[in-house]
C-alpha cells in the first residue's frame, strides 16, 4: 500500500532513521523502518499496540541500539550509546508518565544536571528560581517554583517537563501521548507550545491515538503496523478513514465476507438486558459511557487504543471506581468500585494483561481455577479438596486445557492454556456476564479458534458477553452488536447487518459531530 | 556434540539446584546431626536434645508467623518487640493467674498484628516500614509497662518453662503442635490458599475478587499472636520478665529460619517444614560451634554462610 509514500523526504531532516531493524526474542519489533523528523515540522507517529512505536522512540532516543540500519542526526551518522548521549545531543523526550524527580522543587527539576553555580561552586538558587519562573510563564504556567514537583497537578508537571525539554536547547522533541492526562484547557496550552516549537525550527515527534489532535497540530504522519512503516507523508489531504484503515490494517472493500474466525455470529438474545452500565464517567478516561448486554448476546466494544475500552470493562467489573454512573445486573444495582461486589453480582472480567492481572503464575492450574470460587468449594474455611478436584476436572476437560497435570504451575503453560484456565476460574463462579478484554491476544492460532468457539458456546448457553478486541475481524464476526468508543465516549452503535468492518472503520474515523 | 553435552550438564545443574532448594535444608540438618554424633562428646543424650529443643522453640514459633508474613510478600519486623510486650503483660497480669496473663499477652500480640495489618492493607504502608514502626513502638510500650527486669514466681509458669511429658519439654511439644497447625492453615484453609495467591500476584488476586485486606490483616494478626506466644514461653523458661532484652534481633533469626527453609522473600510460597528445619539447622550450627569452644564470631560467620547459600538457591529459583 502507498508505495509512493514510504521513502521519507530528506529535506530539512534533523533526525533520520534509515532502514532500522530491531528484534527481540520471538518478535521483530521494527522491520526496516525509515523515519525522518524535520525541522519546524510536527510529525505524528501512530499505530496500534505492538506496532513498534515505542521501540522506534527508544531507538531514536538511545535506549535501544538498532540491530541493523542507521541513525543520522544533523546530517551525520550517529550511534547513541545511552539515553544521556541522545539528550546531550539535543533530543528531548516527554513520556506519558512524567519522569522527573517528584520530591525536588520545580526549579531544581527544570535545571537538573545543569544547575547554575555561584562563584563558590554552590547552586545559584536565586538565578535558578528567576529563570524557571520566566520559562514557565512563557508556557502560560504560573506556579511557585520552589514547591516540590509532586505538589503540582499532572498537567502542570507535564508543562515542567516540556519547559525542561525546551530549555535544554533541544533540536528534536519527542512527545509520547502527552495529552492522555491533561484537561482540555491544558491541551490548548500544550498545542500553543507545540506551535511555538515549530516556529523555532524544532522538530517535534508527536505520538497520540486521538485523531482530532493529530489533525489539529500535526503536519506529517507516519503509520506503523506490525513493525513496518505502512504509510508516511503529509497529513493534510489524508482522509481520516484512510488513516484508520492504515492503522488497523483493514482496507475498505478488501474485507472478506467469510472470516477465518470460529465465531458463528448468530445468537438468540433475550429481551431484558442482563447487564446495563449507565453513564459511566471516570476522569480523563470515560465520559458517560453506557453499554447494555442481553443474555445470550455478544456485544463488541470497538475503538482505537486509548478510547476507553478496557477502562469501561474495568469500571463495570469494579476494578476501577467510576466517578459517576451505575451498573445494574439482572435488574439489581451493583456497588461500583468493588471487585467482590461485582463478582457476587455475576460479573467476571478476563483482563487484558493476562500475565500481570489474570493468572497467579506460581500456583497450580488447580489452585488458579478454584481461586475465585473458594468460598463455594470450602466448608467452615476448610478447603474441600474432593469438590475442587471435581470442578477442576470438569473444566479441564470441557475447555480442553493442556497441562501435564492439574498440579502444574500455570506460569509454565502456553498463553492459550493460561487464558483457558482463567475462563475456567470464572465459569466455576457461574457468572451472568463475561467481560473479555482481548481474549485471544498473544495466543496461537489453534488456541485462538478454540477460545472463540468457547465464547460462542457460552453465549449460546445464555451468558451475556462483552468482547473487546483490537482484531477487527474477531470483533465483527464475534459480536451481535458493536458499541464504538472514541476518547472515552460512545460514538456509534452498530447492529444487525451494520456490524461490518467497513461500518466500524467509518465509525472510528468519523469526527465527533458527525457520528452522533 | 559439545553443545549437546553442555546442555546435558546444564540440565543436571538445574535439577541439582532444584533438589538443593527443596531438600537442601533437610540434608543440612541431617549432615550436621551426624557430624555431631561423631565429633561432639555427649551429643547423643536426652538432656542435650531437651536443651536444644527448648532453645529452638521460641525462634521456631516466631518463624512460623514470619513465614506467613513473608508468604504474603511482606515481612514482620515487630516480632521481637511483641515478645517483649508479651513478657511485660505476663508480669503485669500474673496476679490474675497464669491463664489470664497468657491470654492478655496473646491478645496484646494480636493487637500489634492488627495495627501492622491495617497500616499495610488500608493505609498502603510498605510492610517493612509499617512493622518497623511497630517494632519501635512495641518495645517502647513494653518498657513503659515494665521498666526493668522482674522475677516471675509462679509455679504454673515455672512448670510450663521446665516441665514436660514423657521427658519431652512442653516448649517443644507446643512448638511442634503450632507448626502442624500453621501447616494445616496454609495447606487446607481458604485463608491459606488466598494468602499464597495474594503473595504471588496481588493484582490478579484483587481482580479475582479475593478479600485482600482481610487476608493481609489475618496474616499479621497470626504473626503477632505467635510472637506473643513465643514471648510467653521464653518468659516461662527464664522465670523472669526482661522487656529490655527479650526478643532482640529475634526478627532476624526468624527471617533467617524462613529463608534458609526455602520460602522465597518474593511471596506466593510458604514452606512450613522447611522453616522448622531452617530453625533447627541454625540452632544446631550454633550449638556445635559453642560446644567446640569456638568464639562467637565463628557462629556468626557460619550463619552468614548458610544464609548466603540459601539466598543463592532462591536466586536460581527466580531465574527458572
Amino acid at each position: 500500500m502507498s508505495q509512493d509514500h514510504t521513502t521519507p523526504v530528506r529535506t530539512g531532516a534533523v533526525l533520520v532513521a534509515d532502514e532500522v531493524t530491531k528484534a527481540f526474542p520471538g518478535a521483530l519489533a521494527l522491520d526496516r523502518v525509515s523515519f525522518a523528523a524535520r525541522a519546524g515540522e510536527v510529525h505524528a507517529l501512530i499505530g496500534e499496540n505492538g506496532a513498534g512505536k515505542s521501540t522506534l522512540i527508544k531507538v531514536l532516543t538511545g535506549v535501544y541500539a538498532p540491530d541493523a540500519g542507521t541513525l543520522t542526526y544533523g546530517g551525520e551518522p550517529v550511534r547513541f550509546g545511552t539515553p544521556l548521549d541522545a539528550q546531550h545531543a539535543g533530543i528531548s523526550t516527554i513520556y506519558q508518565e512524567v519522569n522527573l524527580v517528584p520530591l525536588l522543587s520545580v526549579a531544581r527539576n527544570l535545571f537538573l544536571g545543569r544547575e547554575p553555580r555561584t562563584r563558590l561552586g554552590l547552586i545559584d538558587f536565586r538565578r535558578m528560581h528567576r529563570e524557571t519562573d520566566a520559562a514557565l510563564r512563557e508556557l502560560g504556567v504560573r506556579v511557585d517554583v520552589t514547591r516540590p514537583l509532586r505538589s503540582l497537578g499532572v498537567g502542570a508537571q507535564q508543562m515542567v517537563a516540556l519547559a525542561r525539554a525546551v530549555a535544554v536547547d533541544a533540536r528534536v522533541v519527542i512527545m509520547d501521548e502527552p495529552t492522555s492526562s491533561l484537561e482540555p484547557r491544558e491541551v490548548r496550552t500544550l498545542f500553543g507550545v507545540i506551535r511555538m516549537l515549530r516556529e523555532r525550527g524544532i522538530a517535534v515527534v508527536y505520538v497520540s491515538h486521538r485523531l482530532d489532535e493529530l489533525y489539529e497540530v500535526c503536519d506529517a504522519v507516519t503509520v506503523l503496523r506490525d513493525g513496518r512503516v505502512v504509510h508516511t507523508g503529509p497529513l493534510a489531504g489524508l482522509d481520516r478513514l484512510r488513516l484508520v484503515s492504515l492503522m488497523l490494517g483493514r482496507d475498505m472493500g478488501e474485507v472478506r465476507s467469510e472470516g477465518a474466525t470460529k465465531f458463528s455470529g448468530d445468537h438468540d438474545p433475550g429481551t431484558q438486558p442482563v447487564l446495563s452500565a449507565e453513564e459511566l464517567s471516570l476522569r480523563h478516561t470515560l465520559h458517560g459511557v453506557s453499554v447494555r448486554v442481553r443474555p445470550g448476546e455478544v456485544v463488541g466494544l470497538g475503538g482505537l487504543l486509548g478510547s476507553g475500552r478496557s477502562e469501561t470493562a474495568k469500571a463495570i467489573a469494579g476494578a476501577l471506581a467510576p466517578d459517576s454512573g451505575r451498573v445494574v445486573v439482572a435488574g439489581a444495582p451493583v456497588r461500583t468500585g468493588s471487585t467482590p461486589a461485582a463478582i457476587r453480582a455475576g460479573i467476571s472480567l478476563l483482563p487484558e494483561d493476562r500475565k500481570a492481572e489474570g493468572i497467579v503464575p506460581g500456583l497450580s492450574v488447580r489452585e488458579n481455577i478454584a481461586l475465585a470460587a473458594l468460598p463455594a468449594l470450602s466448608r467452615f474455611g476448610l478447603v474441600d479438596e474432593a469438590r475442587i478436584d471435581a470442578v477442576v476436572d470438569t473444566f479441564v476437560r470441557r475447555l480442553r486445557i493442556k497441562a501435564s497435570s492439574p498440579r502444574q504451575r500455570v506460569g509454565e503453560l502456553s498463553g492459550g492454556n493460561q487464558q483457558k484456565v482463567l475462563l475456567a476460574r470464572w465459569l466455576a463462579m457461574q457468572p451472568k456476564v463475561l467481560l473479555l478484554d482481548e481474549p485471544t491476544r498473544g495466543i496461537d492460532v489453534g488456541a485462538k479458534a478454540e477460545v472463540q468457539g468457547l465464547v460462542d458456546e457460552l453465549a449460546a448457553d445464555g451468558l451475556g458477553v462483552l468482547l473487546i478486541s483490537s482484531d477487527m475481524e474477531e470483533l465483527v464476526e464475534g459480536s451481535d452488536r458493536v458499541v464504538v468508543l472514541k476518547d472515552g465516549a460512545v460514538v456509534a452503535e452498530l447492529t444487525g447487518a451494520d456490524v461490518t468492518e467497513d461500518a466500524l472503520l467509518h465509525a472510528i474515523a468519523a469526527t465527533g459531530e458527525a457520528a452522533a | 556434540m559439545t553443545e549437546l553435552s553442555l546442555r546435558g550438564a546444564e540440565l543436571d545443574k538445574t535439577r541439582m539446584v532444584r533438589l538443593l532448594q527443596d531438600y537442601g535444608v533437610y540434608a543440612g540438618v541431617v549432615v550436621l546431626f551426624l557430624v555431631n554424633v561423631v565429633v561432639t562428646p555427649n551429643f547423643v543424650s536426652a538432656e542435650n536434645f531437651r536443651t536444644q529443643a527448648v532453645q529452638v522453640a521460641p525462634v521456631l514459633i516466631v518463624a512460623l508467623g514470619m513465614a506467613l508474613a513473608i508468604g504474603s510478600e511482606g515481612v514482620d519486623l515487630s516480632v521481637g518487640s511483641v515478645m517483649a510486650l508479651s513478657t511485660s503483660l505476663i508480669s503485669l497480669y500474673l496476679g490474675y493467674g497464669p491463664w489470664i496473663a497468657i491470654l492478655v499477652a496473646v491478645l496484646g500480640g494480636m493487637l500489634v498484628g492488627l495495627a501492622n495489618g491495617s497500616l499495610i492493607a488500608f493505609v498502603g504502608v510498605q510492610p517493612i516500614v509499617a512493622t518497623l514502626a511497630l517494632m519501635v513502638a512495641g518495645r517502647g510500650l513494653a518498657l513503659v509497662l515494665l521498666p526493668q527486669l522482674k522475677d516471675i514466681r509462679d509455679p504454673g509458669m515455672a512448670a510450663l518453662g521446665s516441665g514436660g511429658v514423657l521427658g519431652i519439654p512442653y516448649l517443644a511439644l507446643i512448638a511442634a503442635a503450632l507448626a502442624v497447625a500453621v501447616a494445616f492453615v496454609v495447606r487446607r484453609t481458604t485463608f491459606g490458599r488466598r494468602l499464597l495467591a495474594i503473595g504471588d500476584s496481588r493484582p490478579a488476586a484483587q481482580l479475582a475478587g479475593l478479600p485482600v485486606r482481610r487476608v493481609l490483616i489475618g496474616a499479621y494478626v497470626l504473626s503477632g499472636a505467635l510472637a506473643a506466644l513465643a514471648g510467653v514461653l521464653a518468659t516461662a523458661r527464664l522465670t523472669a520478665s526482661d522487656p529490655t532484652s527479650l526478643g532482640t534481633l529475634m526478627e532476624l533469626s526468624a527471617i533467617t529460619a524462613v529463608v534458609v527453609g526455602g520460602t522465597p522473600l518474593s511471596g506466593g510460597r510458604v514452606r512450613i517444614g522447611g522453616t522448622v528445619a531452617g530453625a533447627v539447622l541454625i540452632q544446631l550450627l550454633t550449638a556445635t560451634l559453642i560446644k567446640h569452644d569456638l568464639p562467637p564470631s565463628w557462629t556468626q560467620i557460619a550463619q552468614a554462610v548458610v544464609i548466603v547459600a540459601a539466598v543463592y538457591a532462591a536466586r536460581e529459583r527466580g531465574k527458572r
